[in-house]
């Protein structure tokens, strides 16, 4: 179980590699890689900015982090978050989760990314071509995904 | 006699993305103001302290806070925490 924050890029071989290595008891790996797009809002995007809490950051994801493997059945988990100036095609995000069997890494994926997109503190901010920077609004969507994972009867 | 002096509370304000350039600051010390009990308060006694601050805080329904690196509703009373951090709703991931 780990998480990183970090201005460098991942392999994502690699990560999964080293976080199973040894390991017997895992069936099932799943990854999410967020990467950078080319556009936003029909306009050709240059750069992207990722700012982040430093310390809160980190405290953010672990708790994720444990709420998912308490959750599911996860034998392994890893989250790569990077921050700093990245690129369109760059990568932004890495989620693994490993479980014995597919159902808990698939679901425990989609609830990690679910809560890291509400609730880790992190801001991006989009340079267009013109050298313009717009900070990007948070969606309502995001906020509705959380939702499904919160007990209905309250 | 005894002379009781109270003097006011010292905490760590740090402030992110567009709060961050709005305020020209991201970090620094802040004497919490007697009457200031929740983090509300706070963003009301922010709101005078100049334009950039002003323009920063005009709308604090659309900020979001932390209390010693944990989220909390602005009707939170700030207690004992000691760093206070101000940031828009994330957009990490």
């Amino acid at each position: 179980m780990s998480v990183r924050v970090s201005e460098a890029d991942f392999d994502v071989s690699a990560e999964i590699a080293q976080l199973t290595a040894g390991q017997t008891n895992i069936g099932a790996v799943a990854t999410f890689t967020g990467k950078v797009r080319g556009e936003a809002h029909g306009r050709p995007l240059t750069a992207m900015m990722l700012e982040h809490y430093p310390g809160m950051t980190e405290a953010e994801l672990q708790r994720i982090e444990t709420e998912a493997i308490s959750r599911f059945k996860l034998t392994a988990s890893r989250i790569v978050h990077r921050v700093g100036t990245l690129q369109p095609g760059d990568n932004i995000v890495l989620v693994i989760t490993c479980a014995a069997h597919r159902h808990d890494a698939f679901q425990a994926l989609e609830f990690l990314m679910d809560y890291l997109k509400t609730e880790a503190p992190f801001w991006k901010k989009e340079t267009s071509a013109d050298g313009h920077g717009t900070w990007v609004d948070a969606r309502a969507s995001d906020d509705a995904a959380l939702s499904r994972w919160r007990p209905k009867n309250i | 006699m005894i002379e009781v002096q109270i003097e006011a509370r010292q905490v760590t304000l740090r402030y992110f993305a567009w709060l961050r350039e709005r305020t020209g600051v991201s970090e620094e010390r802040f004497a919490l103001p007697a009457d200031v009990v929740t983090v509300r308060d706070l963003m009301t006694a922010l709101q005078q302290r100049g334009e950039g601050f002003a323009a920063a805080f005009a709308q604090p329904d659309a900020i979001r806070a932390a209390l010693d690196h944990v989220h909390v509703k602005s009707h939170t009373a700030i207690g004992r925490a000691r760093e206070i951090g101000f940031f828009p709703p994330v957009t990490g991931g």
